[in-house]
């Protein structure tokens, strides 16, 4: 399929823009580069064009499934268990000290 | 034949009866791995060291003479998103290069109760995220029947380690068709169970409703001695089920006699490949002649199935890969604040598809779009499950294509992402639905590359599909093809 082409068509029918893109890369903290946009709005509006397909079916008075099978609360008695100890839950940390991960700074002083 | 070309049962045998030892077996895969690893590409490390002294425990079990568990001793391999305590486990993304779990997955603690061999974790698509193990951080992996050929994905390196002689066999994990299609594209056995089945507990989550671990083997007998090892209700996963765990060997008896299997048309449709149908539809001429009652059947929301996939997978995946923050583990890349701290990790660490399915699934979820993309799709998924629903009242068994063509090209597809999403029609209505899913072999096509029927059953009745899968093997003697060399 040719690239440039696909852009062209696209862009007649765009479902997100420039600044949609960058809203939502914000959102997922990512940063898209410059000569990435172009692709990704083409491939997000492709993407995006194909599944409005679902806007055939009338689901009026459908209820939503978010699990396929019957899913219920699961309760057990709050007791204390073994659990991962301070090291190896700070085993894979990029940065620690004195027991706590460490972030840049959060707070202006 | 050598020892990495046969299959666990047979392997058990010889070990129980002491013909060879453990390190022996382990000894004949690792040179087996050495031999064709360069080429395949289906591991991101060999644990070569820790799978000879497992196999020295063996030997010594053996040698004070105690009973051997089905799968004790028997060499595999595990999927690089399956959490192993102490082997790192990174999901074939730079953004968990190093990260080493401090935990085992359940299904690991529940598989190595029985004493297999860890031979290594296996290359898959980032995170699950593709259908050709393309999406590697890493490398490529190649199919072994043709390595001018992707083995499928995101389980692809299972398939490929299983096909190739360089595992017994491996666990993968099957979201959207991550287990059934590889195993397709490579000629062996991948079950997907019913949702629930087996504990998602130290699987790292991709698309939470949908995930599910499952075996790949080289023939039915062995799917059912993994399956029967990795069930079960897990108090750390809200999301397994009570539901009693049958025998699953007990199913291995060649008789479908009666049993109804529906085609459903919207399966065999334009643009698939006509090898693929004509040996689909053999196979459902091979289960007639056994006695099966073939008929036609519509799940008529079929077409619709990509397309709710493609919304809920991502929606779900946006929300579980916010973890990767750079705070707690995996990598950190420097910022001047945390919110750069924490953009700059995930710009730089994640891959382009995960990237991407990110943003579809944060654009899905967001201010004025939740109800016209998200809520519509957990409505037609109710539509689609339906659709089973209704079709189980009249068949015990829906019979398949895995996949609309055999194994494509390395490289075909990586520049067309709508492309390779539209690949995984026959596979993600089974998931959208819960329900369990096998993929066997059942031919080739004429550049002798394999083709997978799909059998799909009812929720929790992975014993029909085994039986009747068992039953096609054996009359077909379909089991266990491995490629030369």
């Amino acid at each position: 399929m040719n690239g440039a082409a696909t852009f062209t068509a696209a862009s007649f029918f765009m479902k997100v823009t420039e600044s949609d893109i960058q809203t939502v890369a914000s959102l997922s903290r990512l940063k898209i580069r410059p000569d990435e946009s172009a692709r990704v709005i083409s491939q997000l509006n492709e993407i995006l064009t194909y599944v409005d397909n679902l806007n055939k079916i009338d689901t009026t008075n459908i209820q939503p499934t978010t699990y396929a099978l019957p899913m219920q609360n699961v309760f057990r008695a709050d007791i204390v268990k073994p659990s991962l100890n301070r090291e190896l839950a700070l085993s894979n940390a990029p940065l620690q000290e004195d027991g706590y991960f460490k972030v840049p700074r959060v707070l202006e002083e | 034949m050598n020892l990495y070309e046969m299959t666990a049962h047979e392997l058990h045998e010889l070990l129980a009866a002491k013909k060879i030892s453990a390190t022996e077996l382990t000894e004949n895969l690792l040179a087996r791995i050495d031999e064709r690893e360069s080429e395949i590409g289906a591991y991101l490390e060999v644990t070569r060291a820790q799978a000879l002294d497992a196999a020295k425990k063996v030997d010594a079990k053996i040698s004070a003479g105690e009973t051997l568990a089905p799968l004790e001793g028997i060499p595999c391999a595990i999927k690089d998103n399956i959490c192993t305590m102490g082997v790192k486990t990174t999901c074939a993304s730079k953004i968990l290069e190093n990260f080493v779990p401090p935990y085992d997955a359940t299904v690991i603690k529940k598989l190595f109760a029985q004493n297999p061999i860890l031979l290594g974790k296996l290359n898959m698509d980032e995170f699950a995220m593709g259908g050709s193990t393309e999406n590697s951080a890493y490398h490529l992996t190649k199919n072994p029947w043709d390595t001018s050929r992707v083995p499928g994905g995101s389980s692809g390196g299972s398939a490929a380690a299983v096909a190739s002689g360089e595992a017994i066999f491996a666990l993968g994990s099957d979201t959207g068709g991550s287990i059934r299609q590889p195993a397709s594209f490579c000629g062996v056995v991948g079950l997907k169970p019913t949702y629930g089945r087996v504990s998602r507990y130290g699987l790292v989550a991709f698309a939470s409703s949908l995930d599910q671990i499952g075996p790949l083997t080289r023939d039915v007998t062995d799917c059912a001695l993994v399956l029967n090892a990795i069930c079960g209700l897990d108090e750390m996963d809200s999301t397994s089920t009570a539901a009693p765990v049958p025998d699953f060997t007990k199913s291995l008896t060649a008789d479908v006699k009666g049993l109804k299997i529906g085609l459903p048309k919207e399966y065999f449709v334009a643009g698939m490949d006509r090898e693929v149908e004509d040996a689909v539809i053999s196979a459902s001429e091979v289960f007639e002649k056994l006695g099966a009652k073939i008929v036609e059947i519509s799940l008529p929301h079929t077409e619709f199935a990509i397309s709710t996939y493609y919304i809920i997978a991502p929606a779900e995946a946006a929300t579980n890969l916010e973890r990767y923050d750079g705070v707690s583990y995996g990598a950190r890349v420097d910022g001047v604040d945390v919110v750069d701290m924490m953009t700059n990790t995930r710009t730089e660490k994640f891959g382009e598809e995960v990237k991407r399915r990110i943003m579809i699934g944060n654009y899905a979820l967001s201010a004025g779009y939740y109800d016209a993309y998200y809520l519509k799709a957990l409505k037609v998924r109710t539509l689609i499950q339906k659709d089973f629903t209704d079709a189980f009242e009249n068949v015990d068994l829906v019979l398949t294509p895995t996949t609309p063509n055999a194994a494509f090209r390395l490289g075909e597809m990586v520049n067309n992402p709508l492309q390779m999403y539209l690949q995984d029609i026959c596979t993600v209505p089974t998931n959208l639905a819960g329900l369990p899913g096998i993929s066997i072999p059942c031919g080739f096509t004429k550049d002798y590359l394999p083709i997978g029927v799909q059998l799909i059953g009812r929720a929790l009745d992975e014993e029909t599909i085994l039986r009747a899968a068992f039953t096609y093997e054996q009359a077909q003697n379909s089991g266990n093809k491995i490629p030369k060399p």
